[in-house]
């Protein structure tokens, strides 16, 4: 009944082509994103923003960039972790050398040493796929993080190896460092996240988005249609690695506020991994649907005991969360392969025939 | 520069000449730690072979196998009736898998059930802890932990009773898949799944047994490493360190991942007391990794894989 597209008729190639070419679609994200940036600083108190608001989206940055590559290349990867420290190091090297430097400015040039490194990591993927591949992003995992633990001049030569996001302001209003508040924070990673989506989309459904797909679905026809798999698989590990690093960076910066290299290790990689997954490969949309689903729902589990006033032991709690959410992933991968996003597309589905279902 | 060359390439083997004792001690520590890596990714290669499912799950099935193992010694029962009972339930958990993930996700992409096999690890690691306790274990079946000294050389006999499981049971293995009827059918299964089950191979069936074999390969991996070092989490982590071997031996190669295991195990054990101190140590992690990507740049299906042949 509301949501038609009746009536709607495209007179112009560039009203066809239109990231959301549904006048609904348009208004609904635009509704949606302009809430997201008023509503929350207003309403939602510190620890929402804090431990909730703040990972989701940092964690939805870092999900878009690992979907980029596993889901439009097709490309596995269990690097995610060293690429996110790539970023946060570099963050914290490039702001304590040029404390002067735009700390936004800051985090994109991190972002640019992250998608170096994952350029070069990203060189066995010529020869090496799929699960070998998979393994070999590992070595990126492993070493990076020990190279950030070996070498002090990471660090600073901080005795206690950890590196800490310093005051740093943007148009004159404190962002990062102990004393920014949550809003400011919330709002910095949130036109972050929301800038790096829309770029996604409009590369995924350009020219370079298709020639991933192509290498994605059958590497050997992409080759000989012309797309060049030397190029594209590293513009993928490249981009990918970009959106990885601006997120580490913004974990340090917006999240944690100061973390060593343990921040960073393996179940970081798989976490979003599993963002990615549930969210949904190739949806950008499944991204933040993914990272909702891993921060919440360890969340809830936590809380869901106290609420109905039932004290758990700790150690067993833990387990118990374990279990619930390992059980959920199998569940969900059981109910829908294809991720949250293509129960939101059914949703879609139905609604166009509500309520005339023939 | 050629301080740094010497000490690269040079000082190290002058180490190794100088005390030969000490070189076969490390060489034999790390056959030792290879051969668990073998196990875990012998592990691997069953289920993969037969299912082309990569299963992250097989550390967590260690763990949990010694887990199960433990508990239940801990409770009093004698060493054998707690082996019978940890391989029952083994079995009763490849069932469990095989009805409750593997068949609704029959004919789904293979990332998806490797994600299914991480849940499966978050599961089973929650499970396993919740009933038998979380702390460090002392798994203690009677395989004695005492050394004895061969021409300067410290032989632990524990190592040497590891060592000598691990080969019974690769050759029991070889067996079964070469001269039983089930072996076949694995065999064909993992050649070509359609064809098999055109001949009627039940699928199902065969899944249970792999990962019932797996199962009974992590019992042994989980009282080998269980008794070296104590039954906790960080056992599972040993999956990691399975996941060079596989790409180094090929992921469809049983002598592959033995061969595999104890390349990465001598290499690891070499590379970290020889070439560590150079670069401040603790490379152990790593090293391994970059040994099999080194590798796989010059042949991508690993030491014993089979050729990847490609059709558009």
């Amino acid at each position: 009944m509301i949501y038609r597209e009746a009536g709607q008729f495209k007179t112009t190639y560039g009203a066809d082509q239109a990231v959301f070419p549904i006048r609904q679609d348009r208004w609904f994200v635009l509704v949606v994103v302009a809430a997201a940036f008023v509503v929350p600083p207003l309403v939602a108190d510190e620890y929402w923003l804090q431990a909730v608001l703040i990972p989701l989206l940092v964690y939805a940055l870092a999900a878009i960039g690992l979907n980029l590559l596993t889901g439009y290349a097709g490309q596995l990867s269990l690097g995610t972790g060293g690429f996110m420290a790539v970023g946060a190091y570099s963050a914290f090297k490039l702001t304590t050398a040029f404390p002067q430097v735009n700390i936004i400015l800051v985090f994109l040039l991190s972002g640019l040493v992250a998608a170096g490194v994952g350029l070069v990591f990203g060189i066995p993927s010529l020869r090496i796929k799929g699960f070998y591949l998979a393994v070999a992003t590992l070595a990126a995992q492993f070493f990076l993080i020990w190279l950030f633990n070996k070498v002090p001049w990471f660090v600073n030569y901080a005795s206690s190896g950890t590196i800490t996001a310093p005051n740093r302001t943007v148009l004159g209003v404190l962002v990062t460092g102990p004393n920014a508040t949550a809003p400011m924070r919330y709002l910095v990673a949130l036109g972050l996240v929301a800038a790096g989506a829309l770029v996604a989309k409009n590369l995924v459904r350009g020219r370079i988005g298709r020639s991933w797909m192509a290498i994605r679905d059958r590497d050997i026809a992409a080759e000989i249609i012309g797309v060049r798999p030397l190029q594209t698989k590293l513009l993928a590990f490249g981009i990918s690695s970009f959106y990885c690093g601006v997120a580490g960076a913004e974990l340090v910066f917006l999240f944690l506020g100061s973390a060593e290299t343990l921040a960073f290790d393996i179940t970081q990689s798989f976490l979003v991994l599993f963002m990615v997954i549930i969210g949904g490969l190739g949806s950008i949309l499944g991204s933040f649907l993914g990272a909702a689903f891993i921060i919440l729902v360890p969340i809830s589990l936590t809380n869901a005991p106290h609420a109905v006033g039932l004290t758990l032991p700790v150690a067993l709690l833990k387990q118990f969360e374990l279990m619930i959410f390992g059980g959920l992933i199998l569940f969900f991968l059981i109910v829908e392969p294809h991720g949250l996003a293509r129960l939101w597309q059914i949703g879609k589905e139905k609604l166009r025939l509500w309520p005339f279902p023939h | 520069m050629t301080e740094l060359l010497w000490a690269v390439a040079v000082a190290p083997f002058k180490d190794m000449a100088g005390s030969p004792a000490f070189f076969v001690e490390v060489v034999l520590g790390g056959i030792f730690t290879g051969l668990m890596y073998s196990l875990v990714a012998l592990g691997f290669v069953l289920i993969f072979k037969a299912s082309g499912v990569f299963n992250f799950a097989q550390g967590v099935m260690v763990l949990f196998a010694a887990l199960t193992l433990v508990g239940l010694m801990e409770r009093g029962a004698p060493v054998v009736l707690a082996l019978v009972l940890t391989t029952a339930v083994m079995v009763v958990l490849a069932f469990a898998i095989e009805r409750i993930v593997l068949r609704p996700l029959v004919n789904q992409e293979h990332i998806i059930l490797f994600m299914a096999t991480i849940g499966l690890n978050f599961f089973l690691e929650g499970f396993g802890e919740m009933a038998w306790g979380a702390n460090v274990k002392k798994l203690d079946i009677g395989i004695p932990d005492r050394s004895f000294i061969v021409s300067g050389v410290q032989i632990n006999e524990l190592e040497l009773t590891a060592a000598l499981t691990s080969a019974v049971l690769v050759v029991i293995l070889a067996v079964f898949f070469h001269r039983t009827r089930i072996g076949r059918a694995l065999r064909a299964v993992a050649d070509d799944h359609e064809a098999a089950l055109s001949v009627g191979i039940s699928l199902t069936t065969i899944w249970v047994v792999v990962w019932s074999v797996a199962g009974l390969v992590a019992i042994v991996a989980g009282i080998m490493w269980g008794a070296k070092s104590g039954v906790q989490f960080s056992l599972s982590l040993i999956a990691l360190k399975a996941l060079p071997v596989l790409i180094l031996g090929g992921f469809t190669s049983v002598p592959g991942a033995i061969v595999g295991g104890l390349i990465i195990g001598v290499g690891e054990k070499l590379g970290e007391v020889y070439w560590g101190p150079l670069v401040g140590g603790a490379i152990e992690n790593w090293f391994a990794y970059v040994v099999a990507l080194a590798f796989l740049l010059v042949r991508p299906q690993g030491l014993f894989g089979e050729k990847i042949i490609e059709r558009v």
